[in-house]
């Protein structure tokens, strides 16, 4: 075992590992973490806990995710290379894990153009590979970035993003090769709703022997209206949301597609589970947390197997 | 080249309110080239001022000159001649010739009328896009001639965000993917392996992480 992970240790324990995830609010309101986190509480293995999502400013993912560990469940910190240069992003890696949290994820961010802040400059000193090499540093070598030793080195267990349905797909697999050998240990993918087009990706992944290397977890997100769909098909960049699912959406009637939402989720779930290289789930219910159990049982997925953190 | 746009005429005529005797003055660079502030940018504004003033009564005094180079000591000191019957100098170069000009007319105040924006380079007549963000330690060699840090809106060295689309940037269709571009002109030399060569976190320090930079060249330097 490299840490203390408990994503780590369900993921060595052969069993299909399960995150889900919670967008802290935009103000203190302490109470709204707390209900998100309680309706994942023993649903699934760990929870991310967003950074400035979307670029709009939320109390910070390393705040919100202390009080998951108060609480006893696993926060999984996201950090972004957009709003921190190498300073900032260390100092925050070794309080959060300071405060017991011990698994993160790196990434780049969404870029402030599509937040409240367009107006905000962009760090981006370093890109998530480099992020991912600077954590595994800190963790393998003990060392910070700049290279003086760490008292006391935060023993991450590092995942990334990975979004196979962007362009140029060639360049992929490729892609996340290089967060292999910058060393990632787990990766959440995009929201999967092409699942030829991820078979086709994760035939390439174990072609290269990748999938041995890193964990992956199929992302997922419930899509609750056809209005949902279709922005998802039409205004998200970099999401692959197929016609007839649009269609699938739109076929039934309003007061049913949250419920034709789930099924195709499950559905999805259940076909992914057979899928080689596929070692778990990134749940994404976005403000629609409290359908994450009745999700987990559905795709046969609960209980959770029993780890002692 | 360094290019620029001209400002807003309201913003200009509020610096120049306050005198009766400006000198305005171009530069035959880079500005010209993307034409916000040579010769012939020069009288446009001119006249533009001196009619707006008129309209509210004030006639303002304009001598236009355009240098060969603002940024330059050597040109800027032939507005020693002039310098004297102006109250004020409005100039039309880069910030680098703004600066020169304030540097060595110290007793003068000097007013930007353009923003200078980037380096770049012109796409198609009337259009010019960033190119170099003279970061001191260039990387074109290994990008196939194209820059990430410059191009891509994240700036990544290390390959395509999860938002490029059909070529095109997340922020906007108008934008490129610079790591499109890059990994099409790898294919097309043949070197496309390199790709997942990792490059190591950058060392800013010889952009402007370092602060402000110099150049010193002994076999030049006096």
């Amino acid at each position: 075992m490299k840490t203390d992970s408990v994503l780590e240790k369900v993921l060595s324990s052969g069993n299909l590992a399960v995150t889900s995830e919670c967008g802290p609010p935009r103000g203190a309101a302490v109470d709204k973490v707390k209900k998100k986190a309680k309706l994942l509480e023993g649903v699934v293995d760990a929870v991310n806990i967003t950074d400035n999502q979307t670029a709009m400013v939320r109390m910070s993912s390393f705040a919100a995710g202390v009080f998951l560990r108060q609480m006893g469940l696993h926060p999984i910190l996201q950090m972004v290379t957009r709003d921190r240069n190498r300073l900032a992003m260390q100092a925050d890696i070794i309080g959060a894990y300071a405060h017991g949290i011990n698994t993160m994820l790196c990434l780049s961010g969404d870029h402030p153009h599509f937040g409240d802040h367009p107006m905000a400059a962009n760090v981006h000193d370093i890109d998530s590979i480099q992020f991912i090499q600077m954590v595994r540093q800190m963790r393998d070598e003990g060392t910070f970035q700049g290279g003086a030793e760490i008292d006391v080195p935060p023993k991450m267990f590092i995942g990334a993003a990975a979004n196979p349905f962007a362009d140029p797909f060639e360049l992929r697999v490729a892609r996340l090769a290089k967060k292999v050998a910058a060393g990632v240990d787990f990766i959440q993918t995009q929201c999967i709703y092409n699942l030829d087009k991820f078979e086709q990706w994760m035939e390439g992944v174990c072609a290269r022997g990748l999938h041995e290397k890193c964990a992956i977890l199929a992302g997922i997100t419930p899509m609750k209206s056809a209005g949902m769909a279709r922005y998802m098909k039409n205004k998200v960049p970099g999401m692959d949301v197929p016609q007839e699912l649009v269609d699938r959406m739109a076929g039934v009637p309003k007061e049913k597609q949250a419920e034709e939402g789930i099924k195709i989720c499950v559905e999805s779930m259940q076909r992914l589970k057979e899928v080689k290289g596929v070692a778990g789930f990134h749940i994404m219910a976005i403000e629609w947390e409290q359908k994450v159990p009745e999700i987990m049982e559905k795709a046969g997925l609960l209980p959770r197997p029993e780890i002692s953190a | 080249m360094i290019t620029a746009e001209r400002k807003p005429l309201e913003e200009i005529i509020a610096y120049v309110r306050p005198f009766d005797r400006i000198l305005l003055v171009g530069c035959n660079e880079c500005v010209t080239v993307c034409a916000a502030g040579g010769r012939k940018e020069v009288g446009i504004l001119s006249s533009a001022l001196q009619m707006a003033f008129l309209k509210q009564g004030k006639n303002l005094q304009v001598k236009e000159h355009t240098l060969e180079r603002q940024c330059d000591p050597e040109y800027v000191e032939e507005l020693s001649s002039m310098i004297d019957g102006a109250d004020a100098v409005l100039s039309m170069a880069c910030g680098c010739g703004v600066q020169e000009v304030a540097r060595r007319y110290r007793d003068k105040p000097v007013f930007p009328a353009v923003n200078t924006t980037f380096m770049g380079a012109s796409e198609r007549q009337g259009v010019w896009a960033e190119r170099c963000q003279g970061c001191g330690d260039c990387l074109l060699g290994i990008t196939g001639g194209i820059c990430p840090i410059a191009r891509c809106s994240k700036q990544l060295m290390n390959g395509p965000c999860g938002g490029s689309t059909h070529g095109k940037c997340e922020i906007s269709p108008d934008v490129d993917c610079a790591w499109q571009l890059i990994w099409d002109r790898l294919k097309a030399l043949g070197l496309e392996d390199r790709y997942e060569e990792i490059m190591p976190a950058k060392d800013w320090r010889t952009g402007r992480g370092g602060g402000p930079r110099k150049i010193i060249r002994e076999d030049l330097a006096e």
